[in-house]
Parts: C-alpha cells; sequence; structure tokens
C-alpha cells in the first residue's frame, strides 16, 4: 500500500497533467455541441465589459466608415420606403397571413470578433434585456453573419458564418436551387455551398441569398457571389461551389438581430411531422 | 524566488497577457502564423519553479484567454501540455550539469542559439496542440501541421523581439 501511495505521488505532476488536460478537452467538448450549454463564454459580464472597453477604443477609428454605411443603408431604405406608401385608395387591401411581418429586427454593436480559427465567434453588446434570444438570426448591411448562441443581461454570442458547425439555408438566386452555405475552416472570406445537385447550372458570378427555409433567416438575404463551380470529389452527384462572401468579417462594427415571431410555430409543426429543422 | 522576483514575474506575465488579449486578437501573418506572445511568460519562468504550480499557472493563464478569445478549453490545454513538458525540455536541452538553479531561460541568460533550441520545440508543441483542438475533424493535417510551424516561428520571433527591446538588464525585468 505504502509502495503504491509513494508510487502516485512520485508521479503527482503527470497525474495532474492528465486531469488538467481532462478538463480542458471536457470544456472544448462541452463548449462545441450545439445543444450544450456554454458555461464560460464572452458573455459573461466582466469579460464583456472588457471587450467593450476595448471596441469602444479600436471602433473609435472607423466610425467615419461606419457612418458612411449606415447612411447609404439609409438612403436605400427611404428610397424603398417611398415605394410602399399607400396611397388614398377606394379599395383598401386588407393584410392577411401572407403578408404579415413575421420578423422583428434589433440592431446591436459588436464587440468582439474573431476570424482566424476554424470555430468563430461574435459578441455582441445586447442581451436577454433587449430580448434577444438565442438561435436569432444576425446580418448587416452587406450580407448574413451568423446566428446567436447564447444570450446573458447585457451581453450575447454569436456563431460568426465562418464557424465551420453552422449550416444556413441557401439558394442561388437565379435558378432557385436550394443548398446549405457551410464554411470550410480555410478562406475568411469564402464558404461553400452544398448538396447542389451535378444536373443544375450553376455559373460563376451568380448570387447566392438565404432561402428563408430555416426560419431563421428571412428570404433573400445575400450570402455572396459564387466564385467557383466544380464538381464535387467525394460525392460525384453533387457540385462544390464556392461562394465569395459579401459580409467584409474584418470590419463588422454594427450588426441587426433578425427574430422570426413564429419560429415557435413553425418548429413546433416540423417536430410534429418528425421533420428535422436545419438551421 | 524572493518576493521581488514575484513581483516582476507577474507584472511581466500580466502585461504579456494584457498585449495577448488586446493586441494579438486577430493577428496573424497570412491568416497562417499567430502569436502566442503571452507563452513567453511562461518561457522565462526559472528552472527552480517546480511542474505542478507551473502546470496550474499555465492552466490558469489559458483558460483567461480562453474566455476572452472564445476559443473554450484550447488555449487551456494546449498551455497545460506546454506547462508539463517544459520541466523535462529544460532539463534535457540544458548543457551538460544543467543551468544554473537560479537561472532564467532567458535570451540574455543562455544566448541565441540555446534560447531557440530551447524555446522553439516547447512553441511548436503549443501550436501543434493547439491548432489539432481547433481544427478537429475539418482541417487537413499538412494545414495544421504548416500553421503550426508558421505560428512557432512567429512566436519565437516576437519573444525574441519583445526580449531584445524590454529586458536589458542582465538580472530580473526591467
Amino acid at each position: 500500500m505504502l509502495r503504491i501511495l509513494q508510487f502516485l505521488y512520485r508521479v503527482r505532476a503527470f497525474l495532474l497533467f492528465a486531469f488538467l488536460e481532462f478538463l480542458a478537452i471536457w470544456m472544448i467538448v462541452a463548449n462545441n455541441s450545439p445543444q450544450g450549454a456554454a458555461f464560460f463564454n464572452s458573455s459573461n459580464e466582466l469579460v464583456g465589459s472588457a471587450l467593450k472597453k476595448q471596441a469602444d477604443v479600436v471602433q473609435f477609428f472607423s466610425l467615419a466608415d461606419a457612418n458612411a454605411a449606415l447612411v447609404e443603408e439609409n438612403a436605400r431604405l427611404k428610397q424603398e420606403l417611398l415605394g410602399l406608401q399607400v396611397k388614398p385608395d377606394s379599395m383598401p387591401l386588407t393584410i392577411d397571413s401572407t403578408l404579415k411581418a413575421t420578423f422583428e429586427l434589433k440592431g446591436a454593436r459588436v464587440v468582439a470578433n474573431s476570424l482566424r480559427f476554424s470555430q468563430n465567434y461574435l459578441t455582441l453588446y445586447k442581451g436577454a434585456k433587449d430580448g434577444i434570444k438565442p438561435g436569432m438570426g444576425v446580418f448587416n448591411s452587406q450580407g448574413i453573419v451568423g446566428r446567436v448562441k447564447s444570450v446573458s443581461e447585457n451581453y450575447s454570442v454569436a456563431f460568426s458564418v465562418l464557424n465551420t458547425s453552422l449550416l444556413i439555408s441557401a439558394k442561388i438566386k437565379s435558378s432557385e436551387v436550394f443548398g446549405s452555405v457551410q464554411w470550410d475552416g480555410v478562406n475568411a472570406s469564402e464558404v461553400q455551398l452544398l448538396y447542389v445537385p451535378r444536373h443544375v447550372k450553376a455559373s460563376e458570378g451568380d448570387t447566392v441569398i438565404t432561402s428563408g427555409f430555416n426560419a431563421v433567416f428571412p428570404e433573400g438575404l445575400l450570402i455572396g457571389q459564387i466564385s467557383k463551380v466544380e464538381v464535387n470529389k467525394k460525392d460525384p452527384n453533387y457540385l462544390a461551389i464556392t461562394v465569395k462572401l459579401s459580409t467584409d468579417f474584418s470590419k463588422l462594427t454594427y450588426v441587426y438581430l433578425v427574430e422570426n415571431t413564429q419560429f415557435q410555430e413553425i418548429d413546433s409543426l416540423y417536430r410534429q411531422s418528425d421533420l428535422p429543422n436545419e438551421y | 524566488m524572493n518576493i521581488r522576483n514575484l513581483i516582476s514575474y507577474s507584472f511581466v506575465i500580466l502585461i504579456l497577457g494584457l498585449v495577448q488579449i488586446l493586441f494579438l486578437r486577430n493577428l496573424a501573418l497570412f491568416g497562417h502564423a499567430f502569436g502566442f506572445l503571452y507563452l513567453l511568460g511562461l518561457l522565462i519562468l526559472p528552472s527552480t519553479l517546480r511542474t505542478i504550480p507551473l502546470m496550474l499557472l499555465a492552466f490558469v493563464l489559458g483558460f483567461i484567454l480562453d474566455v476572452f478569445f472564445e476559443t473554450i478549453g484550447m488555449h487551456t490545454a494546449a498551455a497545460t501540455l506546454f506547462a508539463f513538458l517544459k520541466p523535462f525540455w529544460l532539463k534535457t536541452a540544458s548543457p551538460t550539469g544543467g543551468f544554473d538553479e537560479a537561472e532564467e531561460p532567458s535570451l540574455s541568460q543562455i544566448g541565441l542559439g540555446r534560447y531557440v533550441s530551447y524555446a522553439f520545440p516547447l512553441l511548436f508543441v503549443y501550436s501543434l496542440a493547439f491548432f489539432i483542438a481547433d481544427q478537429w475533424g475539418t482541417g487537413g493535417f499538412l494545414g495544421i501541421l504548416s500553421k503550426s510551424f508558421f505560428s512557432a516561428v512567429f512566436t519565437l520571433l516576437l519573444t525574441i523581439l519583445v526580449q531584445l527591446l524590454f529586458f536589458r538588464r542582465k538580472r530580473g525585468i526591467s
């Protein structure tokens, strides 16, 4: 017995090492499983506020760019609004469920953003207090950005599109062919469009947009432009399409969060009929 | 280790940690070479510091970085491995008869050639562990290898640069 204890005492450093490594690997796994709750992340108050302080300083230098982008978008929205204003008419349109707005938008500031890892996340300065919920879509005026993963009181953490575990339902605008967009972890300005069958004619320069089928993003948000079309080498029934992202992830300052107010209904309908809901 | 050294080492680790979090956050040369400058704080710790406190320190340090970088567990795992290997490697790589007990393995103390042969393998192992954890199941092994190699080189250059610029005096830290 004493010998065993002595032996254990002699290898105590290794035992501690094994224990700490186990702990670290457990944290990696717990954090990366989509259902697993994240215990520690940058939506933590202390970390969030430190990151916000840093963003306060860094983003000061890009205020001019952010302003220009906002003005541009404002102008475009104003123009669209002019076209939408209802003129007094003897035959008013009644709004039914097909025309009812099912998406609610909120704005938020990006306080931290990574793009160099293969699992990238954003930290946003809006949290549960402002009505942010896990599962909301994130986009900006250039295109899609990601999807909210977890929220705290004042901050929230979102998957970036540059996260290999995020799939987004997409379609090619011209041919209305569906597929899923996923990042392959290599180039921060390109994603792959998967599950497009080979008979589809896709050409370089075609626009790729969200399909609106996944109930997270509304239909028609820009994802990017096709930059390369090849036959998938692993599965020759499908095309390997590379899409150049329209969003510049290195310059994110402000984003919009979108919530589908009918998400619950759609989700429970999917569950009723045993369909997998792809996000 | 006396109290004065303890304070100066804590100060160095704190500063390096802050630099890592605030400035090296999204820095990657050609999207390939990461700078893990905070490892310098662990590298220069004297050989008298035993494995267990070193490992605990590395674990905590890695965990703090992970929380900020949203990479939970990855820096922690790699830094713990780094701290576990450091005393062994220091013993193996030291000249016959070993380093002077109280000596710190910094550039000014052990010279450039020996510093590179001491630091580079450790940095490479760290980077390898980090990128394997990062790209688990996604990237090819060649990509992981090249990223690790260039990150280790870049980090080594950064640590040499920082030591040349800021670690002036022969003993202790300026």
